[in-house]
């Protein structure tokens, strides 16, 4: 059922799904140096759900400290070539040797109605960070966020369609702080349900260190 | 009447003999398992302190890591112990065989479990969300002060049914649904916000070709099981009788599409590489909760005020075989 739940900060299943494959469009089209978010369909007794699944973006690096200072030298090399609106992650050279993956994955909360990021982090050999490991690569405003926001906190639960542990940010708040977002001037009064997903990641991505790039936001 | 089921709920309690894992055992003889009833309610971690009194003088040096296992399946430790018995058994065993780990707990399938602290924060958190699904929004729970928080779970651990009720009500949490039965005063204002129940669905899928439930094969892997957790809901307007069968396939619809609805909506477009499930129906052939085995018929409502557990969630076993597709 579509909900036009805009002023409550929430958003329908159906909502979730068309925001989900207009964000997945929109981030593949812009963002062409990085990976895809790509859709995966729940399935479930052997059936494959139409509408109900969850966005996937694996194998990335985030804005973390270490990439940074990788990237400062490459800033030095050429600092023409930056663009603001450009997402820095990509400058940063793939090939390094210690390079910490994330596998960052968007599942909806029929509970909460609202997206709700599930991540894990791998060393280069493979071993998954650590919730701590994790926290110590944040950028620092970004545990700033974690550490202040009584909207945000990290913790460990299953993942809803994989039966494994991933670290997730906890969707209780959600609902709140996004209320405050849509209904603030500079998304105006008519922002259509579909933009849910970048408005929601715009803030999602401080806490880990994704920067999204800002023609994810222009009207097309 | 429900005041008896809520006794009923709180003094289920499963048999369970635990053993050690061989691996850890040092002594020889190896020391006996330990027989004790599991809380229906309750959590397998909250039998630790007894577990290692038990077995403590056999562990091997090192840090307790705890986790359990039924037949090599690995048990989430978050799912109430009357919960994971009606699933893994689909017939019951008595007692309920289980082995313990003390040592490396396997943290690719298993959330980690830090003993009492972790059970508790996972018990908590379950009961924001069935506050917010009934309420929308979790302030009671957040605004309970520290004793009462305390109480209520020192109540959950003993099995103290009048200490729960006594702060559980303050939450102001149920019953649940009585105003999405027709009434004179209600037909005033008909809320635009539906009636939420807060439910955690278990599905097992079993072959065709099993005749007995009771010959299901063993579980052994959490792949094999589907887990949903999503409220049911109902608009006061379609307020009334729901059956638990009609709740059930509203929570699980694309198992339940039926030949006639298939016909109808054949313009879908349908993922080329999906399996043709969809035009099948599933046929429910189990259905269990807190042990019991209700009629299709039951009224939901009633049913979810009954047999819920504490944290207000009502939790349903359900064992569903594929129907052959007609050709």
């Amino acid at each position: 059922m579509r909900g036009v739940c805009t002023r409550s900060g929430s958003l329908s299943a159906a909502d979730f799904y068309a925001s989900a494959i207009y964000f997945s469009q929109r981030w593949n089209e812009t963002n062409s140096d990085f990976p895809n978010w790509v859709w995966i369909p729940c399935s479930r007794l052997g059936a494959i759900s139409e509408d109900e699944g969850y966005l996937v973006l694996e194998k990335i690096k985030l804005q973390t400290e270490r990439n940074d200072s990788n990237l400062e030298e490459l800033n030095n090399c050429d600092s023409s070539a930056n663009d603001d609106l450009t997402d820095e992650a990509t400058l940063v050279d793939v090939h390094s040797h210690d390079a910490h993956l994330y596998d960052l994955h968007i599942a909806y909360s029929f509970t909460y109605k609202v997206p709700v990021l599930y991540f894990r982090g791998y060393k280069s050999d493979g071993c998954h960070l650590s919730l701590d490991e994790i926290k110590e690569e944040l950028p620092s405003h970004s545990v700033e966020i974690l550490q202040k926001s009584k909207w945000t906190f990290m913790t460990q639960e299953e993942h809803p369609y994989l039966n494994t542990p991933w670290y997730t940010l906890h969707p209780c708040g959600t609902g709140d702080w996004m209320k405050l977002l849509l209904s603030s001037t500079s998304y105006g009064e008519n922002i259509s349900l579909i933009q849910y997903l970048p408005a929601w990641l715009s803030v999602i991505g401080q806490t880990v260190g994704l920067r999204v790039p800002l023609e994810l936001y222009s009207r097309s | 009447m429900e005041e008896e089921a809520t006794k009923y709920i709180w003094e289920g309690a499963i048999p369970l003999q635990i053993k050690l894992h061989e691996s850890e055992i040092t002594s020889f003889p190896p020391p006996p398992p330990l027989m004790i009833l599991g809380l229906r309610i309750g959590y397998l971690p909250l039998l630790v302190p007894p577990l290692k009194a038990h077995f403590s003088s056999t562990l091997p040096p090192g840090t307790d890591n705890v986790w359990f296992d039924y037949k090599g399946l690995p048990l989430k430790w978050y799912i109430p112990t009357g919960v994971l018995f009606d699933l893994l058994c689909a017939e019951p065993e008595r007692p309920w065989n289980l082995t313990v780990h003390f040592r490396g707990s396997p943290g690719d399938v298993l959330t980690p479990c830090e003993g009492e602290e972790s059970v508790k924060w996972s018990y908590i958190n379950s009961l924001k969300e069935a506050a917010y699904v009934i309420n929308g929004n979790c302030k009671n729970v957040m605004n309970m002060s520290q004793a009462d928080q305390y109480d209520l779970w020192q109540s959950l651990l003993k099995g103290n049914m009048e200490g729960y009720l006594k702060i559980s009500s303050k939450l102001k949490l149920g019953p649940f649904g009585e105003d999405s039965l027709p009434s004179e005063e209600s037909e005033i204002v008909a809320s635009s916000r539906p009636s939420r129940i807060p439910v955690r669905l278990y599905i097992r899928s079993v072959g065709e070709e099993i005749v007995d439930i009771e010959d299901a094969p063993i579980i052994d892997s959490w792949d094999k099981i589907s887990y949903i957790n999503r409220p049911f809901e109902i608009y006061k307007e379609e307020g009334g009788y729901v059956s638990l069968k009609q709740a059930l396939k509203s929570l699980l619809p694309e198992t339940f599409n039926t030949n006639s609805s298939q016909e109808e909506s054949s313009t879908n477009v349908k993922d080329p590489n999906a399996p043709d499930f969809e035009d099948d129906n599933a046929k429910l052939r189990l259905v269990r909760v807190q042990g019991i085995e209700p009629d299709m018929d039951i009224p939901f409502f009633w049913l979810a005020n009954c047999l819920r557990n504490p944290e207000f969630y009502l939790h349903i076993c359900v064992f569903i075989s594929k129907q052959p597709k007609l050709r």
